[in-house]
């Protein structure tokens, strides 16, 4: 009986029991709501100052009272000018890390940009969150998908191209939460510029922002040449991105990707490209056959080492296993096959060198031949007709 | 009357009037057709291969189903052909040396060359400057004798350097791997060459000059008429004459058989000029 009284109390104040503690804050914001509560208020200039209540209720600062972020505004009528919200004064880690991020001076308010309506902002984990893991590439494309601002700032569109990425697949198709999105190797607050040392994407901690989530790889490339070279200071070995690109990653298993991934590699040796597209290993790939030898499937791929190591592929040791895979009954002969072979090379490749040079002689000494004297014939057919005098010995059948 | 009648009429005046020396027998036209067909599916399936990187090479691999398909029509083609070589070369070694038929491998009606060819060649090319007479020629003149041994020399080193890669594995045995890279090199200029002198020199020595335009039906239909026969091969119908030997008939070849060797030759000499102009594009723009 007296429970039911108490109950029926607190419904008449408008909340359940659990919310007594901001039931203070409520009473002070209601001052506020008396007009900003209203839809449709406006400032002079025009400026929405419109606060919706059920939102702000239901908001992670929804016990907070309107003047703890408003904190120029002590009554009324408010002052002249009204500082704009500062929302390092609780989050000051976030603040910090945002100060020295390149979205620092994008505006007064970076963080709106990203975190959305400042009175209905709910937490990260809620689904409604524009910082949601699967609402990310959405929030960040506002402005990384607009083309305008995209030029502007000297940026690739990469919206798109992340859309249309494994990445972008995985999040937006599949749902999965555990898909990279942008801040996955951006970061979040702390966003720094590809060129600073310190960022997650600087070419050199590229490897391990990758390795946050494909770990075997990393591991992997760490132990190839490529990775070895990184780790010594080489500024040309490749890191994840150049291989895979940044953003429109594409499925390993897809033909397309796989189709253009030799001449990937041929962007830095470009000796070895040149010499594979000679061979028949290259010419049926550019036939769109994609079961045929390109560099990874000799070569390996993120573990990749030097010939010379026992441990590789195309050591001389292991060929025959390795040509073996789409060669059955390779054997010491077949392998010593040139993958690479130079006809331009005489040292090296002499077989090649006097081959074409043969082949080069035949050609031109029998084409040149036979096609000077079909056009003399041809010239003597003609002028024989015309002259029509010395008559043509043959007749037309 | 009818129109049957006045056929019948009109066939019957050419009976009368022209009459036919018979050149190719049966088989050779089979071995011509053979070669022709399978030559022009190896050319097609070969050369999207030579010139891989060319974009009509790809998209004539896809066309006919990718490169799974165009490398089953090239190697059922060069079974063909190789199986067609054989027969021939049995033929030949069957005549020859069996039979110890004469004139096989040497004499006027041979392919093997003779001083007169030499001759030929240089009378030929005398009156191709108003320097001399033209020269009269035998049952194979000079050039029908090098297309011949062309295609000979073409079928070793083809037919070899191909089957080496075909049965790369089995061959890695008894051979350095590096000759497989020469093999392919082999193959592909070996094969343009073909191409080339087939689509170029061939087609215009035998079908495109003046006197044969635009085709010389003789390998399709075996005959020729009787002066196409002599003014030709004047030395040949001069020894067939004193000899004795000279046999003409009055069969007319088929009209379907005319016909069946205009539309199957004039598709093939296409296809070789398309090819010829694709293949001397892509060649030297690489």
């Amino acid at each position: 009986m007296g429970w039911t009284l108490i109950a029926a109390f607190f419904l008449t104040l408008g909340g359940p029991p659990q919310q007594t503690a901001t039931t203070s804050a409520n009473a002070a914001n209601a001052t506020c709501l008396a007009c900003h509560g209203q839809e449709g208020f406006k400032s002079d200039s025009g400026k929405n100052l419109h606060v919706d209540e059920s939102h702000f209720q239901k908001s992670v600062h929804a016990g907070l009272s309107c003047t703890t972020c408003h904190t120029s505004i002590t009554g009324f009528p408010h002052p002249a000018k009204v500082e704009p919200v500062n929302c390092g004064m609780c989050h000051s880690g976030e603040a910090s890390d945002v100060t020295v991020s390149v979205h620092a001076k994008d505006s007064p308010l970076p963080c709106l940009g990203c975190h959305g309506n400042p009175h209905a902002i709910v937490p990260v984990k809620d689904a409604a969150s524009p910082v949601y893991p699967l609402n990310v590439p959405k929030t960040c494309g506002t402005c990384h998908g607009n083309p305008e601002l995209a030029k502007k700032y000297g940026l690739p569109n990469v919206y798109a191209m992340y859309m249309d990425s494994i990445h972008g697949f995985a999040l937006t198709k599949d749902g999965l939460l555990v898909a990279a999105t942008c801040s996955s190797c951006h970061g979040t607050h702390k966003i720094l510029s590809h060129t600073n040392p310190q960022s997650r994407i600087y070419r050199t901690n590229i490897p391990n922002t990758c390795g946050t989530c494909h770990a075997g790889p990393k591991a992997q490339y760490l132990a190839g040449i490529h990775g070895e070279q990184m780790q010594a200071g080489n500024a040309k070995a490749p890191v994840c991105t150049d291989c895979h690109t940044a953003h429109q990653i594409a499925r390993v298993e897809r033909a397309s990707w796989q189709m253009k991934t030799s001449a990937t590699c041929g962007n830095c040796h470009k000796e070895r490209f040149t010499t594979y597209l000679d061979t028949f290993h290259a010419q049926v790939s550019a036939l769109g056959y994609i079961e045929t030898a390109h560099c990874w499937n000799c070569h390996g791929f993120h573990d990749i080492l030097p010939a010379s190591n026992p441990k590789s592929p195309v050591n001389t040791a292991n060929l025959v296993k390795t040509c073996g895979e789409c060669h059955p009954g390779a054997n010491r002969g077949f392998v010593s096959y040139q993958p690479h072979a130079d006809p331009r090379n005489r040292e090296s490749y002499p077989a090649m060198w006097f081959t074409t040079k043969f082949m080069n002689l035949l050609l031109l000494g029998v084409l040149g031949f036979f096609a000077l004297h079909t056009l003399l014939w041809f010239i003597r057919s003609v002028g024989n007709g015309r002259r029509g005098g010395e008559k043509q010995e043959e007749v037309k059948p | 009357m009818s129109a049957g009648a006045g056929r019948g009429e009109l066939m019957g005046q050419a009976n009368q009037e022209v009459r036919y020396h018979v050149r190719f027998t049966l088989g050779q036209r089979y071995l011509h057709g053979v070669l022709m067909t399978t030559f022009i599916g190896l050319a097609l399936t070969g050369l999207p291969l030579r010139f891989s990187h060319s974009p009509w090479a790809l998209s004539f691999a896809r066309t006919v189903g990718g490169f799974t398909a165009i490398l089953f029509f090239h190697k059922f083609c060069a079974v063909l052909l190789t199986t067609a070589f054989f027969i021939h070369l049995g033929d030949v070694f069957f005549r020859g040396v069996v039979k110890r038929e004469k004139g096989v491998f040497w004499g006027p009606n041979s392919l093997v060359p003779r001083g007169k060819d030499f001759v030929d060649l240089y009378q030929h090319v005398r009156w191709f400057l108003w320097l001399g007479p033209r020269p009269k020629f035998d049952r194979f003149s000079y050039w029908e004798k090098f297309d011949y041994w062309a295609v000979f020399w073409g079928m070793a080193i083809i037919g070899i350097s191909g089957y080496v890669m075909w049965f790369s594995s089995f061959f890695g045995r008894f051979i350095p791997g590096k000759w497989l890279n020469v093999a392919l090199l082999l193959h592909g200029e070996e094969a343009l060459l073909a191409v080339w002198f087939i689509f170029a020199i061939h087609f215009f020595n035998t079908h495109l000059r003046p006197e044969s335009f635009p085709m010389d039906m003789v390998i399709f239909t075996g005959k020729e008429t009787e002066e196409e026969f002599r003014k030709k091969r004047a030395v040949e119908h001069q020894r067939l004459l004193e000899k004795g030997q000279f046999e003409t008939t009055a069969v007319v070849p088929p009209l379907w058989l005319k016909n069946f060797a205009r539309i199957i030759g004039s598709v093939v000499i296409l296809t070789g000029f398309v090819l010829l102009v694709l293949t001397l594009v892509a060649f030297f723009r690489s």
